[in-house]
């Protein structure tokens, strides 16, 4: 006996509403953040100075803004994710969890977009 | 909420440190979500231009600022070293109990190692300009 919906089946959604999609994009925005993460430790910690010509140099050289904005965006995605099922295992009532579920969303947006946005217009400002 | 029969909660089990790693998984997340707004603010001084950078460098070199770095390193390391073992565990390798026990100490061995050469080296730059 199944306690599925033909229409669920149909879908291939579960109890959970949708499928491993969350989960799966957790851990392989997990994965492409490990180097990622990485390559920003060893890079902040080596930087000699924090003058902003020290830190936009490093921001626009070669490829930099390319890993910085994979960086932001990836991390932007697994975080928004990571709180997302916190929230939903500690903030209790319908209210307080969609508004705080609604107010990541927005905040994680924000970051992604003013990330990306920060590192162009360093890259097409020039090193002074 | 309709009334159903609830599994036993967490509180029911023997505590093992094993569950504390876990809640610090979570934990180190949800500071790398603030690192991650720090992150963003530091990379919007920069693409603001050198005049907003400077007037906002000696907030980023205080040290209230540098005891954060020290914290989102902690953070990140941790997230970084238990979040490899969770990928493990995901592809279904190390569910023994006694292999997610040992793989929890050398998550907690190697964290602490890595953090201290980071903050090593975070001191030695003091982030000065």
């Amino acid at each position: 006996m199944t306690m599925r919906t033909p229409l669920g089946r149909v879908l291939y959604h579960g109890s959970a509403h949708d499928g491993v999609g969350h989960w799966m994009v957790e851990r392989v925005t997990g994965l492409a953040l490990a180097p990622l993460s990485l390559w920003l430790l060893v890079s902040l910690l080596s930087l000699p100075h924090v003058d902003y010509i020290s830190a936009s140099a490093w921001v626009a050289s070669g490829w930099n803004p390319v890993w910085l904005s994979l960086l932001v965006l990836l991390s932007a995605w697994h975080s928004w994710l990571g709180v997302q099922v916190v929230v939903e295992d500690y903030v209790h009532g319908f209210g307080a969890k969609t508004g705080t579920l609604l107010l990541s969303t927005f905040v994680h947006v924000l970051l992604a977009l003013s990330g990306v946005y920060a590192v162009l217009r360093t890259v097409f400002r020039g090193v002074p | 909420m309709p009334e159903r029969p609830l599994s036993p909660h967490v509180w029911h089990y023997r505590w093992a440190y094993t569950m504390t790693l876990s809640i610090l998984h979570r934990l180190t997340g949800l500071a790398l979500t603030l690192a991650l707004v720090g992150l963003v603010l530091w990379l919007a001084a920069i693409g603001l231009g050198p005049a907003r950078y400077v007037a906002w460098l000696p907030w980023l070199t205080a040290w209230p600022a540098m005891v954060l770095y020290g914290l989102a390193i902690v953070a990140l390391v941790y997230h970084f070293c238990n979040g490899l073992r969770h990928l493990a565990w995901d592809v279904g390798r190390g569910y023994e109990r006694r292999t997610a026990r040992t793989s929890g100490w050398v998550v907690v061995s190697v964290a602490i190692v890595a953090a201290l050469v980071c903050l090593y080296f975070l001191a030695r730059h003091g982030a000065g300009p």
